[in-house]
């Protein structure tokens, strides 16, 4: 403990330890603070510059410095694997978007052709049933992920002060996430597709008052027709994977605005006796 | 708004004075003689305006678009033929698959389950009971079983008896029905309609919908059936 500050809230910044340099490549460090001038010739100036391209950007979008800031944060004491649940959903996502775009390649969002176009990928295309199985697969694993990171938020009790805007957030993600499981079932467009979703939107029908407009929106209209798919497909594969990106770009803000809380059995260190508590 | 500070105020009165409404009166910078609104904040409010109403212009009729097909009125398609009068014996069903909605192969099928109607009433007068196979708990297919002479759910085990009530499960109200007409000597089927308890007609709501006592009115009906 430095002795000479009294009171742990009048730190001034200059006062406090400078963190140690995150370990970043030579051409991101930040440079030296310039001493006293000299005279220097234009082509030394250039070379002295940096002309590599990654210092090119930099100097036009300061991005090293947001990245300094964003990846190289001060976590607390404590922070273990459970924290990694986060970015393992994120990173599931992400999977999920990337097979995704290839298997909407093959797909064809028309009730007679459907099973038809799946079919063909899992049966024709080279790695076919492979990329479709990773989707199909990895729905599930995205969705425990889901659960498992919320469980985790809930019994560390990260969810409190002042993290409860990240804890709505991610709550409207997790109603995201349901929102693909139930859209996405329906494509492959067999028996069990078929009904299961039968059964799902007139599960939204039994929701008093809004539920039979709510099912009626989503078979667009009374009956499933050739528009029922097309709208599951475009809600699949373009509302909702939009929402979920923006919700994750301000469920990450907010992590790296606030950062992370320690784990419930880390106990704060106390002031000593020397310094006022407030 | 922070408690009354007089800051904006030019004059230095300890006393509560009106605020005028003419910004040369409030000390604004810029103001002149008989201003009310500045031009800033009327530029701000035309900029949101047209903002808002550029917005509009394309949020309104693709909203439209998408909810659209909850006010359209379900096109029944002219009368279905399901086969000859002699075809359909009173004590039990016959099944019957029909294509409800075209052009978009098995999906368009349903199940209807048709007998003669031996006994009409007041309420079903039609001269055949068209049963839909479409459960009333959640729309799984249902089945008719003839020796138990009831139509038996495989998803979450709903039972209905040979009218079509419920005898077990989860169903709500009992099985809908079609319309159906004799034209020809062949039976025609015409719209489907939900039934309640007493199997008096009522609008066609979707499975797992009341359509009894108070609770038909948590579930309206859609608008143009």
């Amino acid at each position: 403990m430095p002795p000479k500050l009294s009171n742990p809230l009048k730190k001034n910044v200059s006062d406090l330890p400078k963190p140690p340099m995150p370990p970043l490549p030579p051409s991101l460090r930040p440079n030296p603070k310039p001493g006293p001038k000299e005279e220097v010739t234009v082509g030394e100036a250039a070379a002295a510059g940096g002309t590599s391209v990654v210092a090119w950007i930099d100097e036009r979008t300061s991005g090293s410095g947001f990245l300094r800031g964003f990846l190289f944060r001060k976590v607390p004491k404590g922070t273990n694997w459970w924290y990694t649940l986060g970015s393992a959903t994120m990173f599931a996502f992400i999977a999920q978007a990337f097979t995704g775009v290839f298997l909407a390649m093959y797909y064809t969002p028309s009730p007679t052709e459907a099973y038809e176009s799946m079919r063909h990928v899992n049966n024709d295309v080279f790695l076919g049933e492979f990329v479709h199985g990773m989707h199909k697969w990895g729905a599930t694993v995205m969705t425990v992920l889901v659960f498992v990171h919320m469980a985790r938020t809930f019994v560390f009790g990260a969810y409190k002060y002042p993290r409860e805007l990240n804890w709505i957030v991610g709550v409207l993600l997790l109603m995201m996430t349901m929102m693909m499981g139930f859209t996405g079932y329906l494509l492959p467009f067999d028996q069990r597709s078929f009904w299961a979703t039968v059964v799902g939107v007139n599960l939204n029908g039994t929701g008093p008052i809004i539920g039979p407009y709510l099912a009626d929106f989503l078979r667009a209209g009374s009956d499933f027709t050739a528009t029922t798919l097309s709208r599951f497909y475009a809600i699949h594969m373009m509302l909702v994977p939009g929402l979920i990106g923006a919700l994750i770009g301000a469920h990450l803000y907010l992590v790296a605005k606030l950062g992370t809380s320690a784990p419930p059995w880390k106990k704060a260190d106390l002031p000593t006796s020397d310094e006022k508590r407030v | 708004m922070p408690p009354e500070t007089d800051t904006k105020t030019s004059s230095a009165d300890a006393a509560k004075p009106p605020k005028s409404k003419f910004t040369a009166d409030r000390g604004w910078p810029g103001s002149f003689e008989g201003e009310t609104v500045t031009r800033r904040s009327f530029m701000t409010g035309v900029a949101l305006t047209a903002g808002g109403v550029a917005s509009m212009m394309f949020a309104l009729p693709a909203l439209g678009f998408a909810l659209g097909p909850l006010f359209e009125k379900t096109n029944h398609i002219s009368l279905l033929d399901v086969g000859p009068v002699d075809e359909f014996p009173a004590d039990t069903f016959v099944p019957q698959v029909v294509t409800t909605t075209a052009g978009i192969g098995e999906v368009g099928k349903t199940l209807v389950y048709i007998r003669k109607n031996d006994n009409p009433t007041p309420e079903q007068s039609w001269p055949f009971v068209a049963i839909s196979n479409r459960c009333a708990h959640l729309g799984c297919p249902v089945r008719y079983i003839e020796a138990a002479k009831s139509f038996i759910c495989p998803c979450h085990g709903g039972t209905y008896n040979f009218e079509g009530e419920v005898t077990g499960g989860p169903p709500v109200r009992p099985l809908d029905r079609f319309e159906t007409y004799v034209q020809n000597g062949r039976v025609m089927l015409g719209a489907r309609f939900s039934v309640n308890s007493q199997l008096e007609r009522v609008p066609t709501r979707d499975p797992g919908e009341h359509v009894d006592g108070v609770w038909q009115v948590l579930y309206p009906p859609r608008p143009t059936t």
